[in-house]
C-alpha cells in the first residue's frame, strides 16, 4: 500500500535536504559549497526550528565533515553529509576511509565542475575522480528522484550485506536550483517505518561474545576500528569490500522494489532505466538531467520512425554491465554520454565502462563517445539531435567510426 | 574556577586493570606508551570512554590487524582529523540521546595526537573543534618530529634539533625556526581548559588529565613525550630526559582555566618559580640528546647555546608574568 503522500514545490538540493528530514538522521556536517549550499541552509532550518533532533555539525571544512560522519556512524548514527567539486576533492583521502570502515554514510553531491580554471556549475567530474572510492553512486535524474533515492539511499547502505556509503549525485544547479513539484511523504514516521526504524547495527561474533559493530561503550568487547592492516590481512578485507559492493547489485534492485510498493514511485530495476529500447537499433546511454532532454529528442526521432531509445545509468558505482549486456544486445550502434573529462584516456568514463561491457556480445555494437557540457556548458535538444543524426549516420554505414567527439564546444 | 580534588594513589592505581595492554609495538622506553598508561588511569569513567587516535607512532604500534593494546573503543580515522572524528563520536551520542535511543550519560571522548597530528596537519581540525565546543579531552603526546615516517621536522621540532629534514649541516646548524606554542594558541580559543604535563610528574599529569576529562568542553593537554629514537639517547634515560625538559623551563608545568581566564603554574615549575636557583641551565638538558650534538662537537657552539637559554628565559619570564609571580 502507497503511503499517504503530499506535491511540494522543491529544487533539488531541498528535496535532498527534505529527505534527509524524513529519514530523520541522527548527524550532519557539512560544509557549504555552491551550487550544494542550500542543502546545508535548508537543514540548518530544520534544527532552528526543531523540526529534528539531529546534531548538526557545522565543521570548519569538507575534510571534517566526512570525517565527522566516519566518527558519528561509527558511534552508531546515521550520518548524512552533502558537497561537490572541490569540497568532494578535499575529502577524497576519507571517502576511501568511509568505505573500508564500512560506514553506511549517504552523501549528497551537486556535480559541479571542479577547479580548475574554478567553475560553480554543472558535470561529472568531481564525481568521475572518485569513482574507485568505494561508494556505491546513484545518479538521479530529476528533484523527485533526489528525493527518492536519498531515502533509498539509507535502505542500500545499512543492508547488512552491503554496509557500504552512498553518493547520491544529481546536477548542479539544473537540478539543484531548479524548482519541481514533487510529492513527499506526509507523515516521516512512513519513512521511518521504510527503513525499519533506527538504525540497526548489526552484530558480530567475536572470542565467544556477541559484539556490536560500533563503538558502543556497553560492548561486551570493545572494539578497535581503523588499525593498521599490513600485507597479510589487508589484501582479504578489500576483497571483502569488493564483495559488498557486489552485493549492492541485488539490494539497489530489492530497495527499489520496495520503495515502489511504498511511493508508487520505480526507477527501472535501480540501476539502469530504460527507455523505448525493445526494438531499438540505436541505443544513447547517459547519466543525470541530460536523460530527460535526450528522451524529448528520441519521441522526435521515432516519429521519424528511427528505432532509438535510451538506456540511463542510475547507479554508476556499483557499474550495471549485466543490465547494459542484457538491454543494448541487439542495438547496432550505441553512443555513450559523459558530462566528464577524458584526460589521456580513450574516451570519457562513462563510455569505457560501456564499452568495456558490451565487448563480449556476439553482436559487436559500434559504441562511439560524446563528451558534452563540462563547466555547465548547455546542452539543448538541437544539438542532442546533431549526435543522434551522426549515430543514425553511423548506422548506415554513411559516416566513419570516431571514438570520441566533443559536442558544444568552440573549434 | 574548575575545581578537582583527585590525588591519584599509587595503592589504588596499582589495582587497576590496564587498558592499553602490554605487547603493543612502541620501541622500549618510548614515553608515548607511559602517557598513555597513565591517561587510562586516571580516566574517571573508564567503562565509558572511547578513543580516537590520529595517525602516528601511537596508532601504528598499538594496532597491528588483528591485535589491539586497546581495551576501550577506539577509533583511527586519518592523520589530521582526530578532531573531526571526536566531533562526530561527541555529536552521534548528543543525538542519540536527545531521541532516547542512548540512555546512558555521553561517553568521555579522548583524541590522541602526535604533534604532526596537532600543530601542523591537524590543526585546522583541532581549531575547528575547539571553537564548536564539543565536550572532548584531546591529548598531544609531543615528541617533536614526524617519528612514524623516521624523524622529519615538524612546527614542534626545537631551535637547533637536528632531524631528518632539518639536519645538522655545515651550513645550517638543524631546525632555524622556534617551537610553535601551541597551548598558548590553544588556550586563546578561549573556551578550553589547557595544560601542560610531563610523565616524569606523574601526580601532576594524571590530575589534569582528571580534570580535562571532567571539564564541560574542550580540553587540552599537551604532554611532553620523549623518543629516544628520534631524540637519540639510550631508551633507559627516557625519564631522565623527560625531567630536565621540566627543570630546564623547556617545557614548564602550567594550566589555564578558561573560566577564569587565569593561568597557573604546577608541581616543579611552581616550586621553580618560587625557588629560582632550581631552574637549570638548558645546556644539561641539551646535552642528553644526540640530536643537539652537533652543539657540543666537534666545536662548542656556545652562540646556539646562548640564543636558546635567552629565549627560554624570555618565555619563563612572560609565563612567570601570566601567573602572577613577577
Ligand atoms: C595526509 C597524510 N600525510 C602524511 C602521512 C604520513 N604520516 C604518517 S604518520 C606521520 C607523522 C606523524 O607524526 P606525529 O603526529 O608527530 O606522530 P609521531 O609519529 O611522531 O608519534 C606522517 C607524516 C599520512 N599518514 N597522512
Ligand atoms: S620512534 Fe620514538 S615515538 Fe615512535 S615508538 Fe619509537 S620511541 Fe616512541
Ligand atoms: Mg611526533
Amino acid at each position: 500500500m502507497t503511503m499517504e503522500q503530499m506535491d511540494i514545490l522543491l529544487n533539488g538540493d531541498e528535496a535532498a535536504a527534505w529527505a534527509a528530514k524524513d529519514v530523520h538522521v541522527d548527524v550532519v556536517a557539512a560544509y557549504p559549497i555552491t551550487p550544494q549550499t542550500i542543502v546545508v541552509e535548508k537543514f540548518s532550518e530544520f534544527v532552528a526550528n526543531g523540526i529534528v533532533q539531529t546534531e548538526f555539525v557545522s565543521v570548519e571544512s569538507e575534510h571534517s565533515a566526512l570525517s565527522a560522519c566516519v566518527g558519528a556512524a561509527a558511534a552508531g548514527a546515521r550520518a548524512f553529509t552533502a558537497t561537490a567539486a572541490n569540497g568532494l576533492q578535499l575529502m577524497n583521502e576519507i571517502l576511501y576511509i568511509a568505505s573500508s570502515l564500512r560506514q553506511p554514510i549517504v552523501m549528497a553531491i551537486a556535480n559541479r565542475a571542479p577547479s580548475g580554471p574554478i567553475n560553480i556549475h554543472n558535470d561529472h567530474t568531481d564525481a568521475m575522480n572518485v569513482r574507485d572510492a568505494g561508494w556505491i553512486m546513484l545518479f538521479a535524474e530529476n528533484t523527485q528522484e533526489v528525493y527518492d533515492t536519498i531515502i533509498q539511499a539509507y535502505k542500500i547502505a545499512e543492508d547488512p550485506n552491503v554496509l557500504l556509503p552512498v553518493m547520491v549525485c544529481y546536477d548542479g544547479f539544473l537540478i539543484s536550483h531548479t524548482a519541481e513539484r514533487i510529492k513527499v511523504f506526509k507523515d516521516p514516521k512512513d519513512v521511518a517505518e521504510f527503513l525499519g526504524g533506527p538504525r540497526k547495527i548489526p552484530k558480530i561474533e567475536l572470542m565467544g561474545k556477541e559484539v556490536e559493530l560500533s563503538l558502543n561503550p556497553e560492548n561486551p568487547l570493545p572494539l578497535t576500528f581503523g588499525p593498521l592492516d599490513l600485507y597479510d590481512y589487508y589484501f582479504e578485507h578489500k576483497r571483502q569490500q569488493s564483495e559488498a559492493m557486489q552485493h549492492a547489485y541485488a539490494v539497489i534492485e530489492k530497495v527499489n522494489e520496495e520503495y515502489a510498493k511504498f511511493s508508487g514511485r520505480k526507477y527501472g530495476n535501480g540501476r539502469v532505466v530504460p527507455y523505448r529500447l525493445d526494438d531499438a537499433e540505436i541505443a544513447i546511454v547517459l547519466m543525470g538531467s541530460t536523460a530527460g532532454t535526450a528522451r524529448y529528442v528520441i519521441d522526435e526521432l521515432r516519429d521519424e520512425g528511427i528505432k532509438i531509445g535510451e538506456l540511463r545509468v542510475r547507479s554508476f558505482r556499483p557499474f550495471p554491465y549485466m543490465d547494459l549486456e542484457r538491454y543494448l544486445k541487439n542495438v547496432k550502434v550505441v553512443g555513450v554520454f559523459d558530462r566528464a573529462q577524458d584526460q589521456g584516456m580513450q574516451g570519457g568514463p562513462l563510455f569505457l565502462e560501456t564499452r568495456a561491457a558490451l565487448y563480449d556480445l556476439a553482436s559487436h555494437p559500434k559504441v562511439v563517445n560524446f563528451v558534452f557540457g563540462l563547466g555547465g556548458r548547455d546542452m539543448p535538444p538541437e544539438l542532442l539531435r546533431t549526435t543522434m543524426d551522426e549515430l543514425i549516420a553511423i548506422k548506415e554505414g554513411k559516416k566513419p567510426v570516431f571514438n570520441r567527439k566533443y559536442i558544444g564546444v568552440r573549434e | 574556577m574548575i575545581e578537582q580534588k583527585w590525588r591519584p594513589n599509587l595503592f589504588e592505581l596499582a589495582k587497576k586493570p590496564s587498558l592499553f595492554t602490554s605487547g603493543h609495538r612502541l620501541c622500549s622506553g618510548c614515553a608515548a606508551g607511559t602517557i598513555v598508561r597513565m591517561v587510562m588511569m586516571a580516566l574517571p569513567n573508564p567503562k565509558r570512554t572511547i578513543i580516537a587516535n590520529a595517525t602516528g607512532c601511537l596508532e601504528v604500534a598499538s594496532t597491528i590487524f588483528p591485535y589491539t593494546a586497546w581495551k576501550l573503543p577506539w577509533i583511527h580515522n586519518a592523520f589530521e582529523n582526530a578532531a573531526a572524528t571526536a566531533s562526530g563520536i561527541e555529536a552521534a551520542f548528543k543525538a542519540l540521546k536527545r531521541k532516547g535511543l542512548w540512555k546512558k550519560d555521553i561517553p568521555d571522548i579522548i583524541a590522541f595526537g602526535g604533534d604532526g597530528g596537532t600543530y601542523d596537519i591537524g590543526l585546522q581540525a583541532l581549531s575547528g573543534a575547539i571553537e564548536r565546543g564539543h565536550d572532548f579531552t584531546w591529548i598531544l603526546y609531543d615528541n617533536e618530529a614526524y617519528m612514524n615516517t623516521g624523524i622529519q621536522r615538524s612546527g614542534s621540532t626545537p631551535f637547533a634539533a637536528a632531524t631528518t629534514t632539518s639536519p645538522a649541516g655545515k651550513v645550517i646548524p638543524g631546525k632555524m625556526e622556534w617551537k610553535k606554542p601551541i597551548g598558548f594558541i590553544i588556550a586563546a580559543h578561549m573556551n578550553a581548559y589547557v595544560a601542560t604535563a610531563n610523565p616524569f610528574y606523574w601526580q601532576d599529569l594524571m590530575k589534569k588529565v582528571r580534570k580535562a576529562v571532567l571539564y564541560k568542553g574542550p580540553s587540552f593537554l599537551h604532554v611532553i613525550s620523549t623518543c629516544n629514537r628520534g631524540w637519540r639517547f639510550d631508551p633507559s634515560q627516557s625519564m631522565i630526559v623527560s625531567k630536565l625538559a621540566t627543570d630546564t623551563c623547556l617545557h614548564p608545568l602550567w594550566e589555564f582555566d578558561p573560566e577564569t581566564r587565569t593561568y597557573s603554574l604546577t608541581d616543579r615549575s611552581l616550586y621553580i618559580a618560587k625557588h629560582p636557583d632550581q631552574k637549570l641551565p638548558v645546556e644539561r638538558y641539551l646535552e642528553t640528546q644526540g640530536r643537539f650534538r652537533h652543539l657540543f662537537k666537534p666545536e662548542r657552539r656556545d652562540d646556539l647555546i646562548k640564543e636558546i637559554q635567552e629565549r627560554v628565559d624570555k618565555e619563563w619570564e612572560y609565563l612567570l608574568k601570566l601567573t602572577g609571580f613577577s
